[in-house]
This record gives structure tokens, sequence and C-alpha cells, in this order.
């Protein structure tokens, strides 16, 4: 098992935000947490990144079968965990070529490898941009894209991307979905793949270009309902949250 | 020296400035002038001289230099020149050669503007004058930059300077100038007076980069006079400790639509205390002055930033942006922008932002693998590497080199 968390309850500013939580992710497997706004999905996600404000009150976290629950977030990206941010800061001064190199294991001075500037290409990213310091004044779709450039420099092993189609316009999601797939392997056979990813999305656009194997509901801070994605999905477009809280209640 | 200058410096010599601490000038040295040997190529500075010019962008190999001029202690001990349009010589050489320069003295700083402008001028009276001249010939275009350093080599040392620099009309003229310390003296103390000629239609950019010594003392004095259509694009780079600094320099922007840029990027380390302001008196119609600083105080540093924009006239724009970064808690930035309008129809502003740093901009690049000290270090330095505008590509380039590179110990 790639990812297992295991009766995790997490405190955010003395408010326990989750409980009773359970997920195993194997490598191989994508898995989809849906859920509506305020459920506790950016605080699953913060937690098992390791941010400081998310405080562990019980269970844990295990990665590569390691207990990863009071690592600093520094550790936890090294030993393979990569993240795609919903809303990153602008960082004035640093480049986004620099950090490019710095997660590709190279150092600021090198000449960034050229496999990396042949993936921001395909991105629709030019050297100029490459430039730019990192997020400020992105566009909602540069910000996606050089999101998931950076985790195709850093490869993880185990990759979280919240909302990556938020804001994002069709024929980008197409584009976005289609590296995202890079990441998680999809052209290799699942037995052979090494890789796990979980998706974090409101509105699920973006499953019609990935395919997930495993989807979550997340409500109240609880994962409530957990099975096929495709009959998830479309309980929850036609009934929407409500009828899918219905449905997981009865269950 | 007229005599006039004299009276006035004698006035003058218990005058304490109204900025930065008051210092004991008996507790220096004055050498004389001659002490050190004049050398025949920039190459022959000793070694470990060397490597401290290069850290301020002093280049001895002088590739791609139109000039060069290197003063120790006292004494002006090389100046050579590449090329044709523009001259770069001792300021004492210069005012044997050219008689009218005499009018150039003391006109943009006066001589009686504290006890230290006045020490300067009474020492340049018994005839021991540092400090360069250069020039710039009218219509002529110098895209390699000259460079001179002022090198402070013995211990206790009071180094005193005047520099004057005329940009002749039409012209453009590059300057990179660096001071510093020997590796071996840890006080001394640095009186540079520098007068800036701009005339119309010239252009001249000065990059300054200090490296002292921790316990040097550095009040510098400057004054440019910026003439019709003209420009002056000032850059100081700062980031290694220093006992104190005060500075303040005044651009008088009295030429029509004249152009005055100010660009500081101050680093505050150990105990340093740096008092450093930019003023533009904007006095001719349409000129306009930009000044942008960025300041980072660590460990027991204090930095006050000052800026000081007067518009005087109608039609004339003025921006101030002083932007501050408090890393320990034994530091401070104090930033002091203040806007005199005294006219109608101008337009001026300024903004200040003195904080810490983003604790979500630390978080973003932990997730990128960084530790967090290597996050602030990376978020500090782009903070302070702000783009220097104004410069020719190739110097531009190399400015950036230089930048990192002073950056690389904050």
């Amino acid at each position: 098992m790639l990812l297992e968390i295991t009766d995790l309850a997490v405190e955010v500013e003395g408010k326990e935000v989750l409980e009773d939580i359970d997920l195993y992710i194997d490598k191989g497997e994508t898995h989809v947490l849906l859920g509506p706004n305020g459920s506790g999905k950016s605080t699953l996600f913060m937690t098992i990144l390791g941010f400081p404000k998310y405080k562990v009150k019980k269970g844990e976290i295990i990665f590569k079968g390691k207990d990863i629950t009071e690592l600093p977030t520094t550790e936890r990206v090294r030993m393979g965990i990569g993240v795609s941010f919903q809303n990153p800061p602008p960082i004035r001064g640093v480049k986004l070529i620099d950090l490019l190199k710095i997660e590709n294991g190279q150092t600021v001075e090198e000449e960034l490898n050229p496999e990396i500037m042949e993936t921001a290409k395909k991105l629709k990213f030019d050297e100029r941009f490459l430039e730019r310091d990192v997020n400020m004044g992105f566009s909602g779709g540069e910000v996606k894209r050089s999101e998931i450039l950076q985790l195709l420099a850093q490869k993880p092993d185990f990759i979280m991307f919240d909302e990556p189609d938020s804001g994002v316009d069709i024929e980008n999601v197409e584009l976005l979905a289609e590296e995202i797939n890079t990441l998680l392997e999809k052209d290799k056979k699942p037995g052979q793949r090494q890789r796990a990813g979980l998706l974090i999305t409101h509105l699920g656009y973006i499953l019609n270009f990935v395919r997930a194997d495993i989807a979550h509901v997340l409500l109240d801070g609880k994962i409530a309902c957990t099975g096929n994605p495709k009959e998830i999905l479309d309980d929850i477009r036609t009934e929407g949250f409500n009828g899918c809280v219905r449905c997981c209640q009865t269950q | 020296m007229l005599p006039d200058t004299i009276k006035k410096a004698e006035k003058a010599k218990e005058k304490k400035s109204p900025y930065g601490y008051d210092i004991d000038l008996e507790k220096f040295i004055k050498e004389e002038a001659g002490e050190h040997e004049r050398i025949n190529k920039a190459t022959e500075v000793p070694k470990k001289m060397r490597n401290t010019l290069l850290k301020v962008g002093v280049d001895p190999t002088e590739k791609e230099r139109a000039g060069t001029f290197i003063q120790v202690d006292q004494t002006g001990i090389y100046s050579s020149q590449a090329s044709k349009t523009v001259e770069i010589m001792g300021l004492n050489l210069a005012l044997e050669k050219y008689n009218w320069l005499k009018d150039y003295m003391w006109k943009v700083v006066a001589p009686d503007t504290d006890k230290y402008t006045a020490h300067t001028a009474l020492r340049e009276s018994e005839g021991n004058i540092g400090g360069y001249f250069i020039r710039s010939k009218p219509n002529s275009r110098e895209i390699f930059p000259l460079q001179a350093c002022m090198f402070i080599g013995d211990e206790r040392v009071m180094q005193t300077l005047h520099n004057i620099i005329i940009a002749e009309e039409n012209s453009e003229l590059h300057i990179i100038t660096g001071c510093a310390t020997g590796e071996d003296v840890s006080s001394a103390l640095h009186l540079g007076i520098t007068e800036f000629y701009i005339k119309k239609g010239a252009k001249v950019t000065y990059t300054m980069i200090h490296n002292w010594a921790e316990q040097v003392e550095v009040r510098p004095r400057t004054g440019i006079l910026v003439g019709d259509n003209a420009t002056f694009i000032n850059n100081y780079i700062l980031t290694s400790p220093v006992k104190s600094i005060q500075s303040y320099p005044t651009a008088y922007c009295t030429g029509e639509n004249s152009r005055v840029v100010f660009q500081s990027i101050l680093g505050g380390r150990k105990e340093s205390i740096l008092d450093m302001g930019s003023r533009v008196i904007l006095d001719g119609k349409g000129s306009s002055a930009e000044i942008v600083s960025r300041a980072v105080s660590k460990d027991k540093s204090e930095i006050y930033s000052r800026g000081h924009l007067a518009g005087r006239v109608p039609e004339v724009k003025g921006h101030l942006e002083c932007h501050g970064l408090v890393l320990s808690d034994d530091s401070m930035i104090y930033a002091v922008p203040e806007l005199v309008g005294s006219a109608t129809d101008l337009e001026m502003s300024h903004e200040a932002a003195v904080g810490k740093i983003a604790e979500e901009e630390i978080l973003y690049l932990t997730s990128r693998g960084l530790t967090e000290e290597e996050a602030a270090s990376m978020i500090v330095r782009g903070f302070l590497s702000m783009d220097i505008k104004g410069l020719p590509p190739e110097l531009a380039e190399e400015t950036k080199r230089m930048l990192d590179m002073s950056l690389k110990g904050m």
C-alpha cells in the first residue's frame, strides 16, 4: 500500500474538521475526493501534505510503509508526495524556471533539463514565460498548467490535485488532463504503474478525461460514501450533494 | 580652491548631520596621499584585493570596460582609459589639466553641508585630493561602463574623496563603482563627495555596490544636477555588514523633462545601521522621478529607508516605493516616505509596506521540497532581486550577476 490513512481526526485552529477518516491508496490507483464546499476536502489534502496548521489529533498516516504523521512537509515531499494547488501564492522574485530546476533535482545555476523545457512547450509555455515570477499575474489557466508542469519536473509517486480544472476552459482542461494522465502513468497497464493520485474536485469535470478508480464523498468531515466514481458522480449530478447525502445516510 | 569654499568649510567643521549618529573624526588616521605605490595594470593589484574588487563589480582584467580608476586609502593608484569618448582620471590630475574644472567643485554639494563635507573640503585645500573625474564628450555614447573602486586597505584610515562626473550634452555614460575594505581592516571611515553634472539630453547610469567591513563608518554626500531632457539612473546595492552608513543623495531636476530614478537594495545584517535616503527636487517643467527601495533586516540591524520627493512646478510626476521585510525581532525597518507638493497640477504618490515573509509563500515552497530555511532565503533573495531598469542589455545582465552574487550572503 502506498498511502494508508487510519482513523484520522484533524483539528484546525482548535476546531475539529475531520474525523474517522480511513483511506487506503495503492500504487496504480487514482482516487477522487468529492464533497460540497466546507466538507473538509482541502483539510485532508493539507493534512496529508503536513502543513502545520492542521493538527492530527488521532490516527496515523503511513506513506511507503513509514509513519509520516509527524513529519514536516519538506520531508514528505522528498519522500515522493507531490501536490498541485488550487490558488498558489504569487512570490515576487522567485522564478518559475528556478523552481522547476529545484523540483527536477537541479541547482538554479544549471541549464533547465531540456526534457522539462519540452514539457513546458507542450503545456504552451515558452522560455520567456518560465522566467516570470511564479504565479505573479498568471491567469487561472496558467496557474493550473504551471502547477502540473512543476509536478512533471518533480515526478512524485503520490500526487494530489486540488481542483485542477476549476476556472479552466474546456480546451485547456483536455491539455491538463493529458499531462495528469502522464503523471499517473495511465499509458501503462494498471499492474505496472508505480504511482498513485488523489484528485479533489468539486464538479468532477476533469473525470471526463482522467479515469479514476475509486471515489469518496466527504461530508461534514467524514467519508460518507466510497464507490464507483461514475455512479457517484451521476448521482451527484442528478440529485446534487443533498441527494448524495440521503443516499449515504441510507447506506 | 576658492577662498569662499574654505571659509564655509571652516565654519562647518563641527556641524553635525541631521541624519545618522555623529562620528568622532579624531579617532581616524588622516593618511597622506601617495603612501601607496601606483600600479601599471589593474591586474597588478594584490591578490587579496582582487577578489574584493570582483565582489563590488570592478573587474581587474578590464574586459568590456571603458576605463578604470582605483583609489587605495588616499592614493589614486591606477587609472586607465580604453574609450575615446570618455575621460577618467584622478581629480587631482584633472584639476591640473583643466582650469575650468574648479567651477564644478562644490556646486551641487555645499562644503558646509555638515562636518563631513567640511573636513573633505579642508583636506582638499591642503592638497590632499582623492576621488576621480569622469567626463563624456558631447554627442557621444559609450556602452561599456567605466569602473571605479574606492578601497580602504589600512586600519583606522579616514578616506576622503571628491568625485566629479560631467556628462556633456547628448552623451551617454555608464559607471560601475564599488567601495570595499581589505580583509584585515576592521574599522575605518569613508567620506565621499560626488557631484554629477548631467547636461542637456545626456544620460548617466551609476551602479554602486558597497562591501565594507563590520566596523566601517560611511558618510557619502552626493548631489546631481539634471539638465533638460537628461536622465540619471542610480542603483545602489548593499548586502554585507557595516557599522553604519548614512547617505541621502539629492537630485535636482532643474531641466525640462529631466528624469531621475533611484533604485536601492538594502540587506541589513549583524549590527549594521543603514540610513539610506534618496531625494529628488522636481524643479523643471515635465520632470519626473521614481524612487524604489527594497530592504531586508536581519540579526540586530536597523534600516532607515527614506525617500523625499518635492514637486515645485506644475506638470511634474513622482512615485516613491519602499518595501521592507523584517526577518528578526531584534532588527527594524523605519520607512519614511515624504512628498512635498508646492505647485498645482502635479502628480506624486508613494507606497510603503513593511512586514514579514508571508507564511503562505514559505509553505508553498516547502511543498516543493525546500526546507523552511531554503524557502525563506529564496523568498528574501527574490524580494531583493528587483529588475534594475534603465541599463543597456549587456550591463543589465552583468548587474544582475553582481546582484545575484551579493544576494548569496543574505
